[in-house]
Order: C-alpha cells, then structure tokens, then sequence
C-alpha cells in the first residue's frame, strides 16, 4: 500500500474551516436568495442569515488570503500547475476513468504522488474554484457588503442589481463545485480513504 | 475598487440591457397644456409682492406713525415664505388673500385677521371632482387614525407646508427625488429638536441611534422613504398617511426582502400600477431604480439552477448506482 503525506497542517486547517464556511454561506444564502413574507421558506430567518452570511463571509476572505499566502510560500502552489500539453487528452482521460474505467477496475490513470496530488479534472476545477470563482465572489460580496462603494447605474442598471446576480451565479457554481467535490471525495480505495487523508495529512492507495 | 466592479459587471449588463425595454414611470399627463410654474406666470404676483415685502425677507421694518420712528425686526420663521420655493410648489398660482383674509392687507395686521383659523387642505380638495383622484377625503380618515392626529396642534401643514409642498411621486420618475423629498418632511420635525419640541413634550428622536439595528442604515435611508415602514399599507390611496407608533413600525426584513415585498404597496405602488415590460423577475418594477435582494429573483435563472442542480445530482446517483452493481 502507498501512503504519502501531501496534506500538511495548513492546508487541512484551512480547507476544514473552508468547508464549514462555505456550508454556513450555501444556508444562509439560500434562505436570503429564496426570502418570502408569510409563506416561509428560509432555512433560517432573513436576520440571522445577513448576520451568519456577512461573519462567515469576511472570515472567508482572510482565509482566502492566507491560502494565497501559503500557496505563495510553500511549494503547494505546484499541484496547482496546469500543463499546457495534453491538456484536453488529460482531462479527457480521466473523464472516462471515472465514467468507465473504474467500473473496469482499471488502474488510476494519474495516481496521486508526493509531487502532484490532483488529477487534471481536480487540477482545473480547484483553479477555476480557487483563482476564478474565488475572487468574483469575494469581490461581488464586498460590493454587496458595502454598498456605497458601488456605481449606482451602469448604462440604466442598477450596480446592485449586476453585483448581485454575479454574486449569486457564481455562489450557485461554487455549490455546484461542492457537491461534486464531495462526491469524487468518496471515490478513494474507500468511501471515506480520501476524507481520513484531510484528517490526518496521508494519502493512501492500495497497489 | 469601482472600476475592477464596474467592469466586472459589465458583461451582465449588457445582456440585461438588451432585454430591458424600460418602465413607464409618469402618470399619463391628464391635460394637454400645463402652464408652466413660476413667478412670471402667477398674474396676482404683484398683489403677492404687497405681503413678501415683509413675508418674504427674513426682516421687516416697522414704523411708528406718531413719532415717525422705524426699527427692523427678524420675521418668524413660521410666517417667512421663500418667493422661489412658493411659486414653484403645488399652490404657485395662488394670490395670497385666496386662502388668507383681506383685513391682513392692513399693516400693522389686526387681532381678529390674525386669529383666523387656517384652511385645511378638505376644505378646499375635500368632495371635489376636480381633486377626487387624489382621495383626499381617505387621506383624511387615515390621517385621523394615526399618531400624529393625537398630537394637539397637528395639522396637515405640518408636514405639507401649502406655501412649499410639491407633489413629487406622481411627477417624477426620479426615485432619489421623492425618498429624499418625502424624508425631509418627516425629518423637519424628527431630527430638528427646535420644531419638534413645539409640538410634544416627548424626548429628542435620535434618528440614526434609533436606527442602528438597520445593516447598511445609509443604503436604507437612501433607498425608501420612512413612510414605507412607518405608516400602515393602504389599499386604496397612492401615499399612506396612518403614521404608526415607532414600536409598531416594521423591523421585519422580509417585509421587503422577499417576493411579496411590501415596497409593491408603499414605495412602488404607483409604478406597480403601470405597465412596465416584464424581464423575467420577479418585482421587476423595482429594478427601474434599485434592487432589492430577496425581492427581485430571476425567474429564468432560477429554473435554469433547479435543472442544472437536479441533473448533476441524477448523474450522480447514476454514478453511485453503477459502482454498487459493479463493487467499485
């Protein structure tokens, strides 16, 4: 059995609190996105979610910005590098890995090693969540945080409007990422393999 | 900081631009030729300029006729009228001795002159067909049910002084315009201790202290009018007048912040009753000046989620299926 560690401390910290932000932030969004007078539907009242919304969001912020800092400071910065050749074969690979070759019980067509933990799926999903989704949310959020910052009328639309909706597609798209990244989580040698290396920094695989 | 948001949301904009095809906002002009406001269109002007010549400064001069002696003294602020303000407001083609008596046209004024009762505004727009779709007379029975009739001394010109009020919600489609000009009527009083220790006894309201549970408090103030959360809906007149108790205002965000908001019925309600081309949101009309989150849903975006969200999760429940058949 394989076993390397390519989750250090930091890493494990920030996703564990990432991963309860971003539950609070899908809740509470959800209850202010789908708001209504009497025929209730939040999960949780309007107030609470602005307040749970607003905390969780700027601790969110800070922990993007300490993820920036350690991927600039450390060398997990690596597993984020897209090659450039390959790029669409790669993903295509590994695509029909996990649509048929699993079944198969065919081998990992990119197995995790010490110097590239991510497949080329995860590789351009955690970018795209990491340096696309990231920023434009974090951005739209201070916008929508404070609103006297923004244009008041871009071409007859209200700022607001536009921030808002940008918010809120690519808060959807980062839930959308979530659910997914769960999922593929419990496509280790086990179930919960891949949940016990974000615990204890190991990532194991059978030969 | 504006720019990098700006160009961001430069991209939706356009998309939504091209899909707007904009409000109609003005009530139908219900006469062909308006005269236009103004002191050079008022024919009693110079009649007028008889009482300005003390009511329109902010001294007068005074003179004794046995002993010839004159003094200046300061006008009371309640009986200085602004020439601009007057001939641009509702009552701007008015003569003065139309609503006050003609014993007035005597300096100094005599005792009874002074005392006369002022017109209320029934007794001139109160039954009238001329005035019937402004609902006076329902203005009246709302007006007589909220805290301010139970204030001695309030009248209607407390809030709509006849020598400066202009109608604006009716007029305009500048939103800004109204909330700013309905929200200095209430904070004449509310937030000038001066005018309002006139009137009550009751302690110094302290406007933004009182407000400090509202998030983003100059978003609100800038956005709605008090009247919106401190009068009681109205289904039948355009502006609410039964002005409630503070404790009984709404403090619940989801009286905007949801689909049926409340701003339908108060801020918007004008509008609401106009057609307005419909861009698949929700409370569309709202997005003509702002938005307000909770209230102004895609509709299209929304169902667009609901088949992205269901397909992703019947992928993977196929997924799931798959690996239980095969032991994956």
């Amino acid at each position: 059995m394989a076993r390397f560690y390519v989750y250090p401390v930091w890493i494990r910290l920030w996703h564990s609190l990432n991963a309860i932000l971003f539950l609070i932030l899908i809740f509470t969004g959800i209850s202010m996105q789908y708001a209504s007078g009497e025929r209730s539907f939040s999960l949780i009242s309007f107030e609470k979610s602005v307040a749970w919304h607003n905390v969780a969001a700027i601790i969110l912020t800070f922990s993007y910005v300490v993820f920036i800092i350690g991927n600039r400071i450390t060398s997990n910065s690596k597993h984020y590098k897209i090659k450039k050749e390959n790029f669409w074969s790669d993903l295509f690979t590994q695509l029909k890995f996990y649509s048929l070759g699993m079944f198969k019980k065919e081998k990992h067509p990119f197995p995790t090693t010490e110097d590239d933990k991510f497949n080329p799926l995860q590789k351009i999903s955690y970018v795209l969540a990491m340096y696309v989704g990231m920023p434009v949310i974090i951005i739209t959020g201070i916008g929508l945080l404070f609103p006297e910052i923004l244009i008041r009328q871009f071409f007859g639309v209200s700022g607001l409007l536009i921030t808002d909706i940008l918010h809120v597609i690519m808060g959807f798209i980062l839930t959308v990422f979530m659910v997914i990244h769960i999922y593929t989580c419990t496509l280790g040698d086990k179930p919960i393999t891949l949940f016990k290396s974000m615990v204890n920094g190991y990532h194991e695989e059978h030969d | 900081m504006k720019i990098t948001l700006t160009f961001i949301t430069a991209i939706l904009s356009v998309i939504y631009l091209s899909d707007n095809d904009g409000p109609v906002l003005q009530e139908p002009q219900q006469e062909e030729f308006q005269i236009q406001k103004g002191i050079e269109n008022n024919i009693f002007a110079e009649d007028n300029e008889k009482c300005l010549v003390c009511h329109g400064e902010p001294y007068f001069e005074i003179t004794d006729t046995a002993t010839g002696v004159t003094r200046k003294r300061t006008m009371i602020s309640e009986y200085l009228i602004n020439r601009d303000e007057y001939y641009r407001s509702n009552h701007w083609s008015f003569a003065c001795t139309d609503c006050h008596s003609y014993d007035l046209e005597v300096f100094p004024h005599p005792v009874s002159a002074r005392l006369e009762e002022p017109y209320n505004c029934n007794d001139c727009h109160g039954y009238d067909e001329q005035y019937a779709h402004f609902q006076f007379e329902k203005i009246q029975v709302e007006y007589d049910e909220s805290i301010h009739a139970e204030i001695e001394g309030f009248n209607c010109w407390k809030c709509h002084d006849p020598h400066s009020y202009e109608v604006t919600a009716r007029n305009t489609d500048n939103f800004e315009e109204v909330i700013l000009y309905g929200n200095n009527i209430c904070l004449d009083c509310h937030s000038n201790f001066e005018r309002f220790q006139l009137l009550t006894e009751r302690e110094e309201t302290k406007i933004v202290e009182m407000h400090d549970w509202l998030p983003n408090q100059e978003s609100h103030f800038r956005s709605v009018r008090c009247i919106e959360c401190h009068t009681e809906i109205s289904d039948s007149i355009l502006i609410a007048h039964k002005v409630l108790p503070g404790d009984q205002a709404v403090k619940r965000c989801t009286e905007c912040h949801s689909s049926d908001s409340r701003l339908l019925a108060t801020l918007y309600k004008f509008q609401s009753k106009q057609f307005r081309a419909d861009v698949g949101f929700l409370n569309g009309v709202i997005l003509n000046q702002s938005y307000v989150i909770g209230a102004n849903r895609n509709v299209i975006l929304n169902v667009l989620s609901y088949i992205i969200f269901a397909g992703i999760i019947l992928v993977i429940l196929i997924h799931v299926f798959f690996r239980i058949i095969k032991r994956v």
